[in-house]
């Protein structure tokens, strides 16, 4: 497999999937202390448009614990970006000292555009409301480890129109024929293209408003958080920020085998009550975003 | 008979796009760069009733031939019109426009806050579905499926 850039899950197929699971898999160890020098000598250049602890932290983690270095463009405010410069100049001049640089942006696409101008590996950290691949394989990876990507039984619950992370999930679940439910408020459901393209993979979707009445029959509940920021109406935001939330009474029916994950931050989606379950995986999810991310990291630098 | 031959007088050189779908004959001047201040022989028909498309346009453009990406516009917004292209009266080429699988450049994205429709140096591409005819943007994954002679560049 040689993927160079890694942009959109659209770009992978499953085996090129699979492959990447096995390799975060063997990383494992490294993420959890043990001492690596695979990527010594090289540096990383983290390029973030858009506010993002979590994601920059752990792809900083990531190469850290593999030996190598990360250089960071600062905040966008003191940078060449607020003198005006284009993405499409940062993205060649970051090229020349970086060996791979990991982008997020805030327009969609942009990704894409910075793989046409770049000479090292991009890697799309998020765009917009776009794509954010590496999320998408980090969420399969906990699915795989934590429960298991054949037969799987997945609820996908919150905004489902405008959560990029749900978008992307569902595709790369539909490769491997999950079946689906739906959940969300009416407000929020999943837009026609999407699930249209989605059955055309193979996926089994159905699609309902009611969680109580699924909670008995999955393996996997995937909760996100309704972003305010994504409404372009503060007032369509109210209507259905809230409606859905994961208690311990909630889950009374649920399987023993359950499994609970969330892309986090988390508001109030998941009583806190829940974390002390053994259902919950949300935490475990986060730290397997670094050995997802080292695959990568190795990956694109051996390719590029 | 008399009408008939005013719809389709014959010219001596030039093009004839027939088989244009029903009121998009506008939209295919525009893609021609055709305006009111062009100096070229245009003649329109407009709704002309067609045995194998119920009605269909016609355009016919005196001493021009179309070029390729002429071609490749048109079929986006009339992907049955057929194209013939006349010299000394005779009709020395005939052939239907061909969807293309990748346009760039012709058709600009109807998402706002797509890359391409920024200050980037960067050229509008998108993937052709034909049939239905939907457009994906080769960026932002967006997809236009209606309108899009509105869209065009």
């Amino acid at each position: 497999m040689m993927l160079k850039h890694i942009i959109s899950m659209r770009d992978f197929s499953r085996d090129d999937i699979d492959i990447i699971l096995a390799k975060a898999k063997e990383f494992e160890p490294i993420a959890r202390g043990r001492k690596s020098g695979l990527l010594s000598g090289k540096i990383l250049s983290t390029l973030f448009y858009e506010p993002s602890t979590r994601t920059r932290l752990s792809f900083e983690t990531a190469m850290k614990r593999l030996g190598g270095e990360v250089i960071d463009l600062g905040s966008i405010e003191s940078s060449s970006v607020a003198k005006g410069e284009t993405l499409a100049d940062t993205i060649r001049v970051i090229g020349n000292y970086a060996d791979a640089i990991v982008l997020r942006h805030p327009r969609e696409g942009a990704a894409r555009m910075a793989a046409e101008y770049s000479k090292v590996p991009i890697i799309n950290a998020g765009d917009g409301a776009g794509h954010h691949p590496t999320q998408t394989l980090l969420d399969l990876y906990t699915i795989m480890r934590e429960s298991s990507l054949s037969g799987l039984k997945i609820a996908l619950v919150g905004d489902l129109k405008y959560g990029r992370t749900v978008h992307s999930l569902a595709y790369a679940l539909s490769l491997y024929h999950a079946d689906m439910t739906l959940i969300s408020p009416r407000q929020l459901q999943m837009p026609d293209v999407i699930k249209k393209d989605l059955k055309k993979q193979g996926a089994v979707i159905s699609e309902t408003t009611n969680l109580e009445e699924v909670i008995g029959d999955i393996d996997v509940l995937y909760i996100t958080r309704i972003q305010k920021e994504r409404f372009p109406d503060p007032a369509e935001y109210q209507k259905v920020a809230g409606s859905y939330r994961i208690t311990e009474e909630l889950l009374k029916s649920a399987r023993d085998r359950l499994i609970i994950m969330h892309p986090l931050p988390r508001v109030d989606e998941i009583d806190p009550a829940v974390d002390r379950t053994k259902y919950a995986r949300y935490f475990e999810q986060s730290f397997y975003g670094v050995p997802v991310r080292m695959a990568l990291l190795v990956m694109a630098m051996e390719a590029g | 008979m008399i009408e008939k031959e005013m719809r389709v007088r014959p010219i001596k050189h030039g093009t004839v796009i027939d088989h244009i779908t029903a009121g998009q004959a506008l939209n295919v001047l525009r893609i021609l760069g055709i305006s009111g201040t062009t100096r070229a022989v245009v003649s329109v028909a407009m709704n002309v009733p067609s045995g194998v498309l119920g009605s269909k346009d016609i355009v016919k453009v005196e001493d021009r031939e179309l070029k390729e990406e002429e071609v490749d516009r048109i079929s986006l917004i009339a992907p049955d019109a057929t194209i013939n292209i006349i010299r000394d009266f005779e009709v020395i080429e005939k052939f239907r426009v061909d969807l293309p699988e990748h346009i760039e450049g012709v058709v600009k994205c109807s998402n706002p806050n797509c890359i391409s429709n920024t200050g980037e140096p960067v050229i509008s591409r998108f993937a052709v579905n034909r049939k239905p005819v939907e457009l994906r943007c080769i960026y932002c994954d967006h997809v236009i499926s209606e309108g899009i002679a509105e869209h065009l560049i």
